[in-house]
């Protein structure tokens, strides 16, 4: 009975620590969603109200000038691409077929060009890396190969491995190939990057092996296999991949800042973090480009949020 | 092994070669990619330390000398201790408090458990140059909220902080704003490990008497082991890397007191363009990671 009374305090103490840290929880989670909302605010805000020292919850009249300002800061062509001439050289003879042809587009605000420019970005690597990745780890999960463990011990050690130390060495390689300052310059280290490969032989090994073994039997070529048995089983994958992937190229500041220079090439990260070399106290522009950077990546996040929690989880069993 | 060595037929022979080639053919596209761009430099990075490598001129090797100066550098000292105290901070904050997070919201209904689980990885989807850019105004001398906090609402403050340029305050205020952005994995990680618990052992506990407490710590914590080890080792790496916060907050100073490795390594090549020392700190700083992962993961496992 005694015992009993004890049990009996002890659940309504839990109760309590229950209810008091469900309302702790709520206010912390208040002010994780605030930086969110005064991005958004301060970017309508007019310049009085976001110099004023106290500060002004939700603005008095919400006005578009901090955005007509960024977009009026610097301008770029929207795109534009080099077709090459082709060159041939024959016996000490250059032959050169066609021409040098370049496209430029129409002229627009550069906060507009910086956003194609991370799109690009963001949606190539996604592509790229998911393609490569399927591949690699359906090989990874279910062939038997010459020096597949040297490979996986290789992949894993790269992904325990702090990215920004092959920086250095990446951005000689890059000028070397004549790639620096260029869009792919950033995609294709991201493709490099093993975390896809990991993810998608975790799933791959989930597929029981008989599926793949009766399409052989079935003599359908290994191609066949991958695409129309394979593939398909492991999208769920794939789509943790692909966000996952989206999403960390999207906010790779680091390697975007070091890889990119002229003003048509920036991503809209770098192109908010030189503006605010600019104009450093210029909190209404800062924060209209910060919405600019934020809000399209969250929206996207919102939608795919099952898959990315899936993807997270996914790459850390066994990790 | 040597003395059972099989006889292949040609027909096996044949197939195992098949299997090899399709594999590789399979891999051909990533290993272009990550053996070009991932272990090339790793290699390079390594190969460059040993040499004294600039702008626009061959390479001079110079064997350990990049290594010799670095451990005489101050600055290099100030960051490696400014490094340490981020981590030592940050890592087992972020970790009390996303376990402690994730196992109240896991028992809410499954809506708001993952609105919650939302909510709390927003700051890291934000990005980094977002986050940084709010909260730099957030702690501006005249125009920020905290100032205004502390002096006219809380009334703890008698004139305003300069938080980000006051050696005392500017690395707290980088770990504050580095605990916002590093919390959202580990709290989906440890929802969705505590969601895979044995439901069975923790019944049977509690038909045996457990309280939720001795629930919790005696059967469901033993069992998200292999959780926590994989979150202590990922913010360990990320609280090493957090680099855009310092380059766009503080720039390492004010007199280097928000100096860290990852920005003094950026700091070396592409400012000074001192790329061999700025890689052999990064080999430093390779070798500190992998010793503490491996010293985690020994600890771990022996638990």
């Amino acid at each position: 009975m005694k015992n009993f009374n004890r049990l009996d305090a002890e659940q309504r103490r839990a109760k309590i620590y229950n209810i008091v840290s469900c309302i702790v929880i709520c206010l912390i989670a208040f002010t994780f969603l605030f930086p969110l909302y005064w991005i958004i605010t301060g970017s309508f805000k007019t310049k009085t109200e976001i110099l004023s020292s106290t500060p002004v919850w939700i603005p008095s009249e919400w006005v578009m000038t901090n955005y007509e300002n960024l977009m009026s800061k610097r301008s770029a062509p929207l795109f534009d691409f080099t077709i090459n001439a082709l060159k041939f050289n024959l016996f000490g003879y250059v032959f050169t077929l066609g021409e040098t042809i370049t496209i430029t587009g129409p002229t627009v605000p550069a906060a507009i060009r910086w956003l194609v420019n991370t799109v690009f970005m963001s949606v190539t690597s996604m592509l790229l890396t998911c393609l490569t990745a399927a591949m690699a780890g359906y090989v990874l999960a279910k062939k038997r190969f010459f020096g597949k463990t040297v490979l996986f011990s290789l992949i894993v050690c790269a992904m325990a491995l702090p990215k920004q130390v092959i920086l250095i060495p990446l951005v000689r390689e890059m000028s070397a190939l004549n790639l620096y300052d260029t869009i792919w310059s950033v995609i294709i280290p991201i493709v490099g990057w093993p975390f896809g490969v990991f993810l998608l032989k975790q799933f791959a090994e989930g597929i029981p092996t008989e599926m793949v073994e009766a399409c052989r039997i079935d003599g359908a070529s290994e191609w066949r296999t991958f695409t129309d048995v394979m593939f398909p089983m492991i999208k769920p994958g794939v789509g943790a991949c692909a966000i996952f992937t989206f999403i960390n190229s999207w906010n790779d500041y680091f390697m975007q800042l070091i890889m990119l220079m002229g003003t048509k090439e920036l991503t809209i990260s770098v192109g908010i973090a030189t503006m605010q070399g600019e104009n450093s106290t210029d909190f209404g522009i800062l924060m209209a480009g910060s919405a600019l950077a934020s809000v399209p990546i969250i929206i996207v996040f919102l939608v795919f949020q099952k898959y990315f929690t899936k993807g997270i989880t996914m790459g850390a069993v066994k990790g | 092994m040597a003395n059972k060595k099989v006889q292949y037929s040609t027909k096996q022979r044949r197939l195992v070669i098949h299997e090899n080639v399709t594999s590789y053919l399979f891999l051909l596209p990533f290993l272009i990619f990550f053996a070009g761009f991932v272990l090339y430099p790793m290699f390079m990075c390594v190969y460059t330390s040993f040499f004294d490598a600039t702008m626009g001129r061959e390479d001079i090797f110079i064997g350990f000398q990049n290594y010799k100066e670095l451990f005489q550098d101050e600055v290099f000292w100030i960051a490696l201790k400014n490094t340490l105290v981020i981590v030592v901070v940050s890592v087992p904050v972020t970790c009390a408090f996303s376990l402690w997070v994730a196992s109240v919201i896991s028992k809410m209904p499954v809506a708001a458990t993952s609105a919650f689980r939302c909510i709390f990885y927003l700051p890291v989807v934000t990005g980094s140059v977002a986050v940084t850019m709010v909260w730099k105004w957030m702690f501006n001398n005249y125009y920020g909220i905290f100032n205004y906090l502390g002096k006219d609402v809380l009334g703890i403050m008698d004139k305003n902080v300069n938080w980000l340029g006051d050696e005392k305050y500017a690395l707290w205020c980088i770990i504050l704003i580095l605990l916002t952005t590093s919390v959202g994995q580990p709290i989906v990680l440890y929802v969705s490990a505590l969601d895979n618990v044995d439901k069975s052992l923790v019944e049977a506990a509690e038909v045996d008497g457990a309280t939720p407490k001795q629930a919790f710590w005696k059967i469901k914590w033993p069992q998200m082991m292999p959780t926590t080890l994989y979150i202590l080792v990922i913010t360990t790496i990320n609280s090493f890397q957090c680099f855009a916060l310092i380059q766009l907050l503080t720039s390492g100073g004010p007199k280097n007191s928000t100096m860290t490795i990852m920005y003094y390594i950026y700091y070396s090549a592409f400012k000074l363009y001192r790329y061999g020392y700025g890689n052999a700190m990064g080999v430093i700083l390779a070798i500190i990671i992998a010793i503490l992962s491996a010293v985690q993961f020994k600890v771990g496992q022996e638990k």
